[in-house]
């Protein structure tokens, strides 16, 4: 599991950061959403990976260390609601650079 | 201080009415009663953050507001935290956005769309981000002052400003994952988020985990160098600070100190001043980076010909000389740096006023000789009177000169202004430090007179360029008393920040005796039996 889900953050990064420093705005937008679910997915694992355990306690005679930890999920939370907003809002940006340049290259000179 | 503790919040919520406020009442961007409205919200966050301010002067130094949100156990809530070091910034930002708002209130309001929302956002994001003790509502703060800087860069439109905003946004979000990643590891090590805590548990941090725990550190430090610009991570600011509206940019010179004022908060509490093995983590690095930073700004600024970047390269020097003051970690050079933070924020801020009123004033040919000296001496002084657009004044260009000439003494630092006493306490604190003076006592000492030197001559170039060649003679010049007015009390401010230096001085030494003992702040957050 650890090493699924290390891989997995890696790829994407991996694939982000690429994406990112490329020229055109498309792939600049799909690498940051890249990155985005990488840094994610990292938040995640940093409550420790658990299997089948739930986040929310119940009932008060509960063992804590049956549950897994509630506070990165609920930072993920955070950062998928703002990472989406902030996508959405370059998605504008960047159709207006087109709009105005002619041009999808992030300088807006055309090549 | 316990009915006081309540003001902790009010200059996050005033900001926030105030964009509500707007939002319900929808775009009245000719409506005057609407503009006054949102100018009163802004006075009235000037007033909060005043008795913030004289409230924590007056009670001992050790004293702070304290607001749990929601009145959660303070370690699992958030918690907002008011010392003297928030105070201070607070009251800045509140001075810089009640002037760069009534400026933008004289035209620029009406350039685009949803003006004041954005303005207030942005004012509500920077006094979070000033105000929060928890490192993840802290990058909430952030995202919520980035979200409105983006929309308020974009303010205007125009090919040049969108294409310098895209750059802005794409840069900004990269580092936003940076600070993410940062706070991951840290939790992930510390298993807290409350700032205080995390400095409370450093100490005990396994020796297995200590690896991730400083990579953690080191990737949030990266995150917060973008946003202070710092070199060689400053590049999108010129372009972005000289193509923004310029009250915007106004607002925009508080944003790099956000930056400064999160290194020199986590870097005093949590990671230079403990003992062991975590004794000044970085310290080398952030002093490197210091002088890269100056040096560059000051290049920046011989070599920029048009006043807005050069502006924004004096927001480079500044932000070089903080990130050297915080490397040096002395209180002494703190106290300097604290003083420099607001008297640099606010000639900043004033500067990138006066240059959209000097652009009003240059007849279109003397613009042009701005960016392009290749015309230099052959340009004939006409004065458009089609264009006159107010009264005009008398003396304007005087009035207008001795502006420029305040705002270039205080950011070359030269006496008898704030920007010379500010550097002054810095220097004469680093050489008081140690017996001996070091080698980073030189550098320092190098590189602020140094880069007072450069900017003064790019200043007076620039002055020389703009007042003695191409402005056309006195009397015939059209300057709106909302747009004068404001870049005036800025600058009265630095002249009064030199008269009164004595009590400044006395309540910044105050302030950075506070945040370098971090054990009062720990103390004061955090529940005492919590406390080992």
């Amino acid at each position: 599991m650890e090493l699924t889900l290390a891989i997995a953050i890696g790829v994407l990064s991996a694939s982000g950061v690429y994406l990112l420093l490329r020229p055109r705005t498309f792939q600049v937008i799909i690498g940051l959403s890249l990155v985005s679910y990488a840094v994610n997915l990292f938040i995640l694992s940093m409550g420790r990976l658990r299997m089948d355990a739930a986040p929310i306690l119940s009932g008060a005679d509960a063992n804590i260390a049956d549950y897994a930890d509630p506070v990165p999920q609920a930072l993920v939370l955070t950062a998928i609601v703002i990472g989406f907003a902030m996508t959405a809002l370059f998605l504008v940006v960047l159709l207006a650079a087109r709009g105005l340049s002619g041009s999808d290259h992030v300088d807006g000179k055309g090549d | 201080m316990t009915g006081m503790n309540h003001i902790a919040i009010l200059p996050i919520l005033i900001p926030m009415a105030a964009m509500v406020f707007n939002l319900l009442v929808g775009d009245g961007r000719s409506n005057r009663r609407i503009i006054g409205i949102n100018i009163g919200f802004s006075v009235l966050l000037l007033l909060v953050s005043i008795l913030l301010l004289t409230v924590l002067a007056q009670s001992s130094t050790a004293a702070a507001a304290v607001y749990p949100l929601g009145n959660w156990p303070v370690p699992f809530g958030i918690v907002l935290v008011a010392d003297r070091l928030a105070a201070v910034m607070v009251l800045t930002t509140s001075i810089l956005s009640l002037a760069a708002l009534i400026f933008a209130s004289a035209r620029w309001h009406s350039r685009g769309t949803n003006f004041f929302p954005l303005f207030h956002a942005l004012v509500m994001g920077l006094n979070g981000a000033f105000l929060t003790g928890d490192l993840f509502n802290l990058f909430v703060f952030f995202e919520l002052l980035l979200a409105a800087s983006y929309g308020l860069a974009l303010h205007g439109g125009g090919r040049n400003r969108v294409r310098a905003a895209m750059h802005y946004i794409v840069i900004n979000l990269v580092a936003s994952f940076l600070f993410l990643i940062g706070v991951a590891l840290i939790y992930g090590t510390t298993g807290t988020l409350n700032m205080a805590d995390i400095a409370r548990a450093v100490p005990h941090i396994a020796a297995d985990d200590l690896g991730l725990f400083e990579a953690g550190v080191a990737v949030l430090g990266i995150a917060f160098l973008i946003k202070a610009g710092s070199w060689p991570l400053h590049f999108w600011l010129p372009n972005t600070y000289s193509s923004a509206a310029p009250p915007v940019a106004a607002l925009f010179a508080v944003m790099t100190k956000v930056g400064f004022y999160a290194i020199l908060r986590l870097w005093t509490l949590v990671f230079a001043n403990q003992t062991g093995p975590e004794l000044a983590f970085g310290q080398n690095v952030l002093f490197v980076l210091g002088i890269a930073t100056v040096a560059y700004g000051s290049v920046g600024a011989l070599s920029s010909k048009a006043l807005d970047r050069l502006a924004s390269y004096l927001i480079l020097v500044s932000a070089g000389t903080l990130l050297l003051a915080v490397a040096y970690n002395v209180p002494g050079v703190t106290t300097g740096a604290l003083y420099y933070v607001v008297v640099a924020t606010l000639a900043a801020g004033a500067l990138f006023l006066l240059k959209d009123v000097i652009d009003q004033v240059l007849p279109a040919e003397a613009q042009i000789l701005a960016v392009s000296l290749e015309f230099y001496g052959d340009e004939e002084e006409v004065l458009d009177e089609d264009q006159e657009v107010s009264r005009s004044f008398p003396a304007a260009a005087t009035l207008l000169s001795w502006c420029f000439a305040i705002a270039a003494l205080v950011m070359a630092g030269l006496p008898p202004l704030s920007g010379f006493l500010s550097k002054f306490a810095m220097l004469s604190a680093a050489f008081g430090a140690d017996n001996a003076p070091t080698a980073a006592t030189w550098w320092i000492t190098g590189a602020l007179i140094v880069s007072g030197l450069f900017v003064l001559i790019a200043m007076v170039r620039n002055g020389i360029n703009i007042f003695w060649t191409s402005l056309p003679d006195d009397g015939g010049l059209a300057l709106r008393p909302l747009e004068i007015g404001p870049i005036m009390v800025l600058l009265a401010l630095c002249v009064l920040m030199a008269v009164f230096a004595g009590p400044a001085l006395s309540y910044f030494a105050d302030t950075a005796a506070f945040i370098h003992a971090p054990q009062n702040y720990i103390d004061l957050v955090l529940p005492q039996e919590d406390t080992p």
